[in-house]
């Protein structure tokens, strides 16, 4: 029975992964072709999708690295980039943190934004999930997201510039990321926490290291519990 | 050309710290409880940390250097209202994608 609803678990985990394979394939294969227009080999590019697992940041490095930029500001600033990881393992904290220290570990390397977007909306649609589910939910979006990733990432360093700049590969970022905000907007509070975030973020855009960002999520989070509240205290 | 060891050392110094901000949490707290107003904040961590991510690059692209692109931003907006509409991720990017390849093809 417990074999069976983990099981269960893990493919309803990589059924929802597969459709990110639009997203994750052209995104490897792009940061490839940057990789390797940086004058980086094959190696080199597939150890850095590895090892860091984290496009937005692999790209920022890169672009630095390839500007000439010091080493700190290379560092640092795909480091800031990458902040929100912290509140993604805080945020899986209370869903994940009873599992054992490799498997705690494992599931920390593999948090990409596609993955931890996923699972959360999974945990808060199905509360009464195991433990065990809750993991093999989690491996099952791994698989389509992360191994692709690898390999695209070697694909992009071999094909070279080959794709049309008319498929707007530029832009499958931002649409991916929109399209998993839409279905989280469940109730007024999470409306109002997006809203705050926008707010923030653009307000505050200028701030160096990609702070903006951390200063949206921040008034997001705080809007967002606040707004959640004052809805408590209305309908008590 | 990019010196072989500033590749290693942003490999290994991105990884260590991509690493140790994904395990901070997950692996120091672990199942010690969380009081409630800390888990009321990390319920809007998603939505509130995508949405302050992507409103910069909605409103200006790196494509176009920085410009508000009309194009981009409507498909932008039909991802948004798509997803929310159907609650569906795939139909979601989909229209996104629909709007943005037709409108490279076929705008001047």
């Amino acid at each position: 029975m417990v074999a069976t609803s983990t099981k269960s678990s893990f493919w309803r985990g990589f059924r929802t992964g597969v459709p990110f394979l639009m997203v994750i394939i052209p995104f490897g294969l792009l940061f490839g072709i940057v990789a390797t227009d940086a004058g980086m080999s094959s190696f080199e590019a597939l150890a850095f999708s590895v090892v860091v697992i984290a496009g937005a940041a692999q790209f920022t490095a890169v672009q630095l690295l390839q500007d000439q930029a010091p080493m700190v500001v290379v560092l640092a600033s795909a480091i800031a980039v990458n902040l929100r990881m912290a509140m993604y393992s805080a945020s899986m904290t209370p869903h994940l943190g009873r599992l054992p220290l490799w498997k705690r570990a494992m599931t920390a390397y593999f948090l990409v934004d596609q993955v931890y977007a996923s699972a959360i909306l999974e945990y808060e649609e199905r509360p009464q999930l195991t433990l065990a589910e809750k993991f093999a939910f989690f491996m099952g979006v791994v698989t389509p997201i992360c191994l692709p990733w690898y390999v695209a990432t070697v694909a992009g360093t071999i094909v070279g510039n080959a794709i049309p700049p008319e498929l707007g590969l530029d832009f499958a970022v931002p649409i991916t990321f929109l399209a998993m905000i839409g279905p989280m907007l469940r109730t007024r509070a999470h409306v109002w926490a997006a809203i705050a975030a926008v707010a923030g973020a653009l307000a505050f855009v200028w701030l160096p290291f990609n702070l903006g960002l951390m200063v949206g999520a921040i008034a997001g989070m705080i809007t967002g519990a606040y707004a959640e509240t004052r809805a408590e205290e209305a309908k008590a | 050309m990019i010196p072989e060891w500033k590749i290693w050392l942003t490999i290994i110094g991105l990884g260590a710290a991509s690493f140790g901000l994904r395990f901070v949490f997950l692996g120091l707290i672990g199942d010690r409880a969380m009081p409630e107003w800390v888990l009321r904040h990390l319920r809007y961590t998603a939505v509130a940390v995508l949405p302050a991510l992507i409103a910069p690059l909605v409103l200006w692209p790196s494509a176009t250097g920085g410009t508000f692109d009309p194009l981009r931003f409507t498909a932008a907006m039909a991802t948004l209202v798509v997803g929310y509409k159907t609650r569906n991720v795939v139909a979601s990017i989909l229209a996104g994608a629909a709007i943005l390849i037709s409108g490279n093809y076929l705008l001047p």
